[in-house]
């Protein structure tokens, strides 16, 4: 039987509340537009990129708590990190949430990750999770078009 | 007690299996009756004996089990005749659902009646079923498509429907029953006034054909669509009710087999009424089982379920009233089964999976129809929609679980 709590960790509900890095950025070299029509879930992710170096990000939207947490936590994994550390957190984010739920994922090396592992007992409520990261990815490569996470 | 619902609610219960299975040890408390009912054993042994004991196509078979298929099927059409009252046998055409019913209009009625620069209304709280396929009219026939607005309590505003009719209106399609509010529409008037200015009417029954009594004579709608699964029969069947004058001229939408009287390779000579409508293999178990379904569901009177589940709502609805946090997205006097609710503090997809934690079933998004949801300004709601198996201890438990999953995000 599954546990709420493991989707709803204090992590996620504390996140989703007072979500980090809320606003739009003023200054920003990247931008993408995510949109899940099914849920009606939108969010803007602001990126701003120098040297390599994800010097800052933002995010603004509305969502259900997954995804609103799932953005939060992202933006303060991501910032600082040069884009090749980006993409290692991104990649394992992919992994935990996609995984099976016995599949061996060691979430004591994932960090604050390991928060997202709850999501995968609840397939309908994995785009939730990847909406802003897709997002993310979007703006980095330099595409504005709406994401749609089906 | 007088209601016999009432008096009878567990030996209703038991006629459906799924109300009496265990998820997690504990019983289902299903609230997503508006986007399809669950069935009882009657309609489910229907398809079972269908393929064990006559299985075979129907119509200009000469043998005995086509013949029993056969008359079996058009026994449903008898059934739901009766059922809605109309007049004819061949006014009842069978689709897959109401939303094939509607395109099998949009697609025949523009064919047959309409030229550019006509004007079809439609309301702002219509599913996208009863939208989507007029908007295809207006990209290919050039028609144009008119909105009956809807006010803060989630009601029509009927005083601008004469304001919207021009001598260009030649069709109102319009929702009886709210999916997403639950607001009861006053199709007569609007019937009525259409008439006036010789204009056709469609009434989408979809949520009503389950909780009021319909009498397409006493309504005079010109055509009327229900899905057979939300009247507790199988998925994927469908009613359309037209005027024999009507579905008489209109084209047919589909062609192929069995709407056929004559075909060489040069031309084709239509069957008639209702076949016309019905090209291909239809899905026979599923309407064989939607007669079942009318069959069982004609046994309770429709003014016992319209008051036990009128009872349930209010309940509901009172109790609702009492949680800080959560408001009611439809708020108006007549309403019917549903109950629509929004948050600030827990998204509809939240509630939705918390709910889900406990074994209660509801439904959490836009409904299918995402223009009423701009219309108040949210993506989604979390709906509980009853049915009359449901309970009041049900409900108990689902405010319950509302309580808690409000704490949980405060």
């Amino acid at each position: 039987m599954n546990d709420i709590n493991d989707l709803y960790q204090q992590m996620i509900l504390d996140h989703n509340k007072s979500p980090r890095n809320f606003k739009k950025l003023e200054n920003y070299t990247h931008f993408a537009k995510g949109h899940n029509p099914l849920c009606g879930d939108e969010i803007d992710i602001y990126v701003l990129i120098e040297n390599n170096v994800i010097k800052d990000i933002s995010f603004q939207g509305q969502g259900c708590a997954v995804s609103k947490s799932s953005a939060s936590i992202m933006t303060t994994l991501l910032k600082g990190k040069t884009l090749e550390e980006a993409e290692e957190i991104y990649e394992n984010f992919h992994k935990i949430v996609t995984s099976k739920i016995d599949d061996n994922i060691n979430l004591d090396e994932m960090g604050k990750l390991a928060v997202f592992a709850g999501v995968r007992k609840y397939p309908t409520r994995v785009k939730c999770a990847t909406l802003a990261w897709h997002t993310y990815e979007n703006a980095k490569n330099g595409e504005k078009e709406i994401t749609i996470t089906e | 007690m007088k209601n016999y619902i009432k008096k009878n609610i567990d030996k209703i219960r038991s006629d459906f299996p799924i109300l009496n299975k265990l998820q997690n040890n504990k019983p289902i408390i299903y609230f997503d009756n508006a986007a399809t009912t669950q069935k009882p054993q009657v309609v489910i042994d229907s398809l079972k004996e269908y393929y064990e004991n006559y299985n075979a196509n129907i119509h200009r078979g000469v043998y005995y089990l086509s013949q029993k298929a056969t008359e079996k099927y058009e026994e449903t059409r008898n059934i739901v005749k009766n059922f809605i009252n109309a007049q004819f046998d061949e006014e009842i055409v069978f689709t897959k659902g109401a939303t094939d019913s509607l395109n099998l209009l949009a697609y025949s009625l523009a064919r047959t009646y309409l030229k550019e620069g006509d004007e079809v209304i439609i309301s702002h709280m219509e599913h996208h079923a009863n939208i989507v396929p007029w908007q295809e009219l207006v990209k290919y026939y050039g028609i144009k498509l008119v909105v009956l607005p809807v006010d803060d309590n989630g009601e029509l505003i009927l005083s601008k429907l004469e304001d919207l009719i021009t001598y260009k209106t030649k069709i109102i399609s319009i929702v009886h029953i709210s999916n997403s509010l639950g607001t009861i529409n006053p199709i007569e008037e609007i019937i009525k006034k259409a008439h006036e200015f010789d204009i056709k009417v469609i009434v989408d029954a979809s949520q009503s054909i389950q909780h009021t009594k319909i009498d397409v004579q006493k309504l005079d709608c010109d055509f009327l669509v229900f899905s057979g699964h939300k009247i507790y029969g199988p998925t994927g069947t469908g009613v359309l009710y037209g005027k024999k004058k009507y579905l008489k001229e209109m084209v047919p939408y589909q062609t192929g087999g069995d709407m056929i009287l004559n075909v060489t390779l040069e031309k084709t000579i239509f069957n008639d009424i209702p076949n016309k409508f019905e090209a291909g293999t239809p899905n026979i178990e599923g309407i064989i089982g939607l007669g079942e379904a009318i069959k069982y569901f004609q046994k309770y009177s429709i003014d016992d379920i319209y008051e036990y589940e009128k009872e349930l709502l209010n309940y509901a609805t009172n109790k609702v009233l009492e949680i800080d946090g959560i408001k009611i997205i439809g708020t108006s006097k007549n309403k019917a089964s549903v109950l629509s609710l929004y948050s600030d503090v827990v998204h509809p997809h939240d509630l939705g999976t918390l709910l889900d934690e406990q074994n209660i079933c509801i439904r959490a998004g836009h409904h299918c129809t995402q223009p009423i949801m701009q219309r108040f300004g949210i993506p989604a709601t979390a709906r509980a929609s009853f049915a009359f198996y449901n309970t009041i201890e049900e409900i108990e438990q689902f405010i319950e679980a509302l309580n808690k999953s409000i704490k949980l995000f405060l």
